[in-house]
């Protein structure tokens, strides 16, 4: 964790605690984890709309004639035939195709492109990409200088219209973003998220954070969530989260996210990355569904009949489902649908059964 | 449930006693701590417990946590209707979100705080 002792606060932490938010530590940020409930913050967000102050996640610029082929060796994503405006995942890995983090790169201009980090990896995913670059290319760390909020559920797109009234949000489709002078703002507007919903991630100077989160705020419908939300919203839609479902340990393959990489060869981690596509892999991260409202949690055993066949990397109860749901990494070979799984942490036994994407 | 006549225990539990049978639930300080409540996990009526134990399990969205009881005695009594709507307890900690009842053999109220004296004790954990 960065900061320990130590928390930093995003330009919005007097509006958490305005709106009541319940602060909590997350990877060294100070950030609600709720305002007025999850589960009412998670439902208005797939009913409605919600904000989300994302402004701890890290960012870098990457600048220079380099920069392309640079990223190509850094990431996994096919960076070449990345048009300009658009943005994608993938992954920073290791030599032995561990994930160093999971990433979302935005092309502005085939030599400038920022790239969206986790947090919790932002200072170990800076030196990496140093460590691994051409001279020619720079990398600037922005992260602290910019805020991020994310508009997310089904009247998100109304709502962006009503907030920029100059921007055709009928075309701006998933993955692609557009550059805009808001109230004279620099703002980056990508269509993502991290809910499932329709959504919106807007990127903006630190300073001018509050501004938009009042407009926004002020439109009708649109309510603050917390982080809390922001998991288990993520969670239904079983998306991972680094530092829990995705490690340096696990590849992208074990984590079921192989239809990510599109290239073979020329990236760090490639050539351990193949052994594992080509002898498929020992382990997979499954969803599960548990029986009842009790939830497995992260860091039970996951059990076959006596034999200890893996571990919940997530888990949380479902709002929308009413229902216990998680993430685990199990041996293979048991990791098909429809088979029953017992979740222990040595007191108590949830039973589960492993199930399909997405949970809702 | 009349707050000011409940005793407390640092744990925020609230407990109310008539003659030889004790009502436990939580405080509303505690179901504001956890969140919304999803999962109670309730003892077995004419189940014996010692004092200290915690014969209730509460799970909200992020946490799971202990209900203590400060007293040893039967449980006479368990609030069945928390395992379908656990959301009671953030609604109404003190009257229908009660958890269960006991019947004391043994154990003493001293360590339990007077109304005034726990809202004293949760000003200074905030």
């Amino acid at each position: 964790m960065n900061n320990i002792g130590n928390p930093k606060k995003t330009s919005l932490y007097n509006q958490h605690l305005k709106l009541s938010g319940k602060i909590i530590d997350f990877s060294g940020w100070l950030l609600p984890v709720q305002y007025k409930g999850i589960i009412v913050e998670h439902l208005h967000t797939r009913e409605k709309n919600s904000i989300f102050d994302i402004s701890h996640m890290g960012e870098f610029l990457i600048e220079g004639k380099n920069a392309e082929s640079d990223l190509s060796i850094i990431l996994t994503t096919d960076v070449t035939n990345m048009k300009t405006g658009t943005c994608r995942y993938g992954f920073i890995l290791n030599e032995n195709a561990g994930i160093i983090d999971d990433t979302i790169l935005y092309k502005f201009t085939p030599t400038r492109f920022m790239l969206v980090v986790n947090a919790s990896r932002t200072r170990i995913d800076y030196n990496w990409i140093i460590d691994n670059i051409s001279n020619e290319t720079t990398v600037t760390d922005i992260s602290d200088k910019t805020a991020k909020i994310d508009l997310q559920g089904p009247l998100s797109r109304q709502t962006a219209s009503i907030c920029f009234a100059n921007i055709n949000f009928n075309q701006l489709k998933h993955f692609y973003f557009t550059e805009i002078k808001w109230k004279g703002i620099p703002l980056t507007i990508s269509m993502t998220g991290y809910t499932g919903e329709t959504g919106y991630e807007l990127f903006l100077p630190e300073d001018a954070a509050l501004e938009l989160w009042e407009s926004l705020l002020s439109i009708g419908d649109v309510e603050p969530a917390g982080l809390g939300a922001r998991d288990s919203l993520r969670l239904e839609k079983g998306y991972s989260l680094y530092g829990h479902d995705l490690t340096d340990k696990i590849n992208p393959y074990e984590a079921g996210l192989g239809r990510f990489i599109k290239r073979e060869s020329g990236f760090i981690g490639a050539a351990a990355l193949n052994t594992f596509r080509e002898k498929k892999q020992n382990r997979l991260l499954v969803p599960f569904i548990c029986e009842g409202r009790r939830s497995a949690r992260d860091g039970f055993t996951i059990m076959n009949a006596d034999k200890a066949i893996g571990r919940v990397t997530s888990g949380s109860f479902s709002p929308s489902l009413k229902r216990g749901i998680g993430l685990g990494m199990i041996e293979y070979e048991f990791a098909v649908e429809g088979k029953e799984l017992i979740c222990t942490d040595g007191k108590i036994k949830i039973n589960a059964t492993v199930t399909e994407l997405p949970f809702v | 449930m009349d707050a000011e006549k409940l005793l407390y225990s640092k744990d925020h539990e609230w407990v109310s006693i008539d003659g030889e049978t004790a009502v436990i639930g939580i405080t509303d300080y505690a179901q504001e701590e956890l969140g919304d409540i999803v999962f109670v996990e309730l003892p077995e009526s004419g189940s014996e417990i010692k004092a200290g134990e915690a014969p209730v399990t509460l799970e909200s969205v992020k946490a799971v946590s202990s209900v203590y009881c400060p007293f040893s005695g039967i449980i006479t009594e368990i609030n069945s209707k928390l395992e379908d709507e656990p959301e009671i307890i953030n609604s109404s900690p003190l009257d229908q979100g009660w958890i269960f009842k006991i019947k004391i053999t043994s154990g003493n109220k001293d360590n339990l705080l007077n109304s005034a004296d726990y809202e004293a004790y949760i000003k200074e954990l905030d």
